[in-house]
């Protein structure tokens, strides 16, 4: 049912794009994306304190916010569901500015200084299923560490992807799903 | 008296970290299926669709349900009259954790130091271990691993106890509203009322493994299980917090006796990947 209506996204995405997602869209990404939560975040944002450059372009690119499991030696199988995205929101202003980030994949609300500053740099946030890791990981065909290899499961990895399930959250307007649906199922 | 091996434990343990990171229970699939059936919002269905998929997958594969396979929370029932040999139980129960979590191939996810260096152990452990003595010559052993994103919604509230059911009822309703989509909703309400502080988040938490529909033998409690999940549901939260009409499977209450002063109120979340296997010896 889904396959029909979801839109074919291939990073790097362009501004049009961006510009052209709305919340509530449902997407299929293919491509590469990156992986990068709490530590490789903190280690980003001490880079661009310091005035330096990080180890990867992210220019027009999506992050996903995930750690996933050790992949299994003999079937390469692991599990990859997205983290709660408010512990990146600290960091995610700046990364928007520095670096020209397009996108973000996680799950759960952001706070309004992440919306604000998507709008002001053109950026959109989408939801992956939490808890669906073993599907989603299902939609890995290739992982590569790109850097912080120290930090395991938190290290930055190249994931190439197919077909992988998301819903755009917060769109480059700012419209949020994570108010404007609840709010329309509420009957308290 | 009767006597445990030490490795014997080892061995449990380690089986109970597999079972529980792929093997969803079938309460908690049943109930998964009835929300399926139950949700009014085409996106929320479709989640709920592919939280089930997911499950098939993560069976017939062997691959965790989830990337978060949490911190290994174990309760333990020690019959007063059971001895292990060749080690502690807390020796046993870290060594089959870590075990279990290399030879699974399940994340690692502790940090040694909280605050200032984060490292991580690379083994999982250690765990986290509760036991209480009981009378007899069993022991039993449940591992509930805890994902990171609906340990974070752990709330407690210390009530007045003129705040009575309708602040026991606004605490948990708050608790799940706010927390939205970042425990992976539909979840499962544990409330521990009563104790102190640490013993109602410890008796919250516990509740997560009550099995699903089970409810508290007192009729008032087991009354004010169902109309926190009535009024839980009514939220719009919704499946991924995304919007719907299932936002919580299951909630259960627990209680202990308090002090003349004090009505505490502790509200652990589980994620929709409620994962938990026992073992009994």
């Amino acid at each position: 049912m889904t396959k029909e209506r979801a839109l074919r996204l291939c990073p790097p995405l362009t501004r049009d794009i961006v510009l052209s997602l709305a919340a509530g869209d449902e997407v299929e990404i293919t491509g590469t994306i990156f992986t990068a939560r709490d530590a490789a975040h903190k280690r980003f944002d001490a880079l661009l304190t310091a005035g330096r450059k990080l180890p990867l372009d992210l220019r027009g690119q999506i992050l996903y916010y995930t750690g996933p499991t050790p992949p299994h030696p003999g079937t390469g199988r692991f599990s990859a569901g997205p983290t709660t995205s408010s512990r990146m929101d600290a960091y995610t202003p700046r990364l928007l500015a520095d670096t020209g980030l397009a996108g973000m994949i996680g799950k759960g609300n952001r706070s309004a200084a992440v919306i604000d500053a998507m709008i002001r740099r053109n950026a959109v946030y989408f939801a992956a299923g939490g808890g669906l890791g073993a599907l989603l990981g299902a939609c890995v065909k290739a992982a590569r560490v790109v850097c912080y290899k120290d930090l395991g499961p938190e290290a930055v990895y190249a994931l190439s992807v197919e077909n992988f399930p998301a819903t755009v959250a917060i769109d480059s307007r700012g419209n949020n799903l994570y108010v404007s649906g609840p709010t329309r199922f509420s009957s308290l | 008296m009767k006597t445990i091996p030490f490795k014997k434990i080892v061995h449990l343990v380690r089986a109970l970290c597999l079972t529980a990171a792929f093997d969803l229970p079938p309460d908690i699939v049943r109930a998964l299926g009835s929300a399926a059936r139950k949700e009014s919002s085409p996106g929320g269905r479709r989640m709920l669709g592919r939280i089930l998929d997911n499950a098939r997958v993560a069976r017939a594969q062997r691959v965790p349900i989830c990337q978060d396979t949490g911190v290994a929370v174990f309760y333990v029932d020690l019959g007063g009259e059971v001895r292990v040999s060749g080690g502690t139980l807390t020796d046993a129960i870290n060594e089959g954790t870590r075990r279990g979590y290399a030879e699974g191939f399940l994340r690692p996810s502790m940090v040694s130091d909280p605050l200032f260096a984060r490292k991580n152990t690379f083994t999982n452990t250690p765990a986290v271990i509760h036991v209480s003595c009981v009378r007899g010559t069993t022991l039993s052993i449940t591992l509930a691993p805890k994902g990171g994103g609906s340990e974070n919604m752990t709330r407690l509230f210390m009530l007045k106890p003129s705040d009575g059911e309708a602040g026991v009822l606004d605490a948990a309703v708050q608790t799940v509203v706010m927390a939205g989509g970042n425990p992976c909703p539909p979840v499962i309400v544990g409330v521990g009322i009563g104790g102190t502080a640490e013993a109602a988040v410890l008796l919250s938490k516990k509740a997560l493994v009550r099995p699903i529909g089970k409810h508290h033998p007192h009729k008032r409690y087991a009354a004010l299980e169902k109309s926190i999940l009535a009024k839980v549901n009514k939220s719009g939260v919704g499946p991924g917090g995304l919007g719907g009409s299932v936002t919580a499977l299951g909630v259960a209450v627990e209680t202990l006796p308090c002090h003349i002063a004090t009505l505490p109120v502790a509200v652990s979340l589980s994620c929709h990947a409620a994962r938990h296997a026992t073992v009994t010896l």
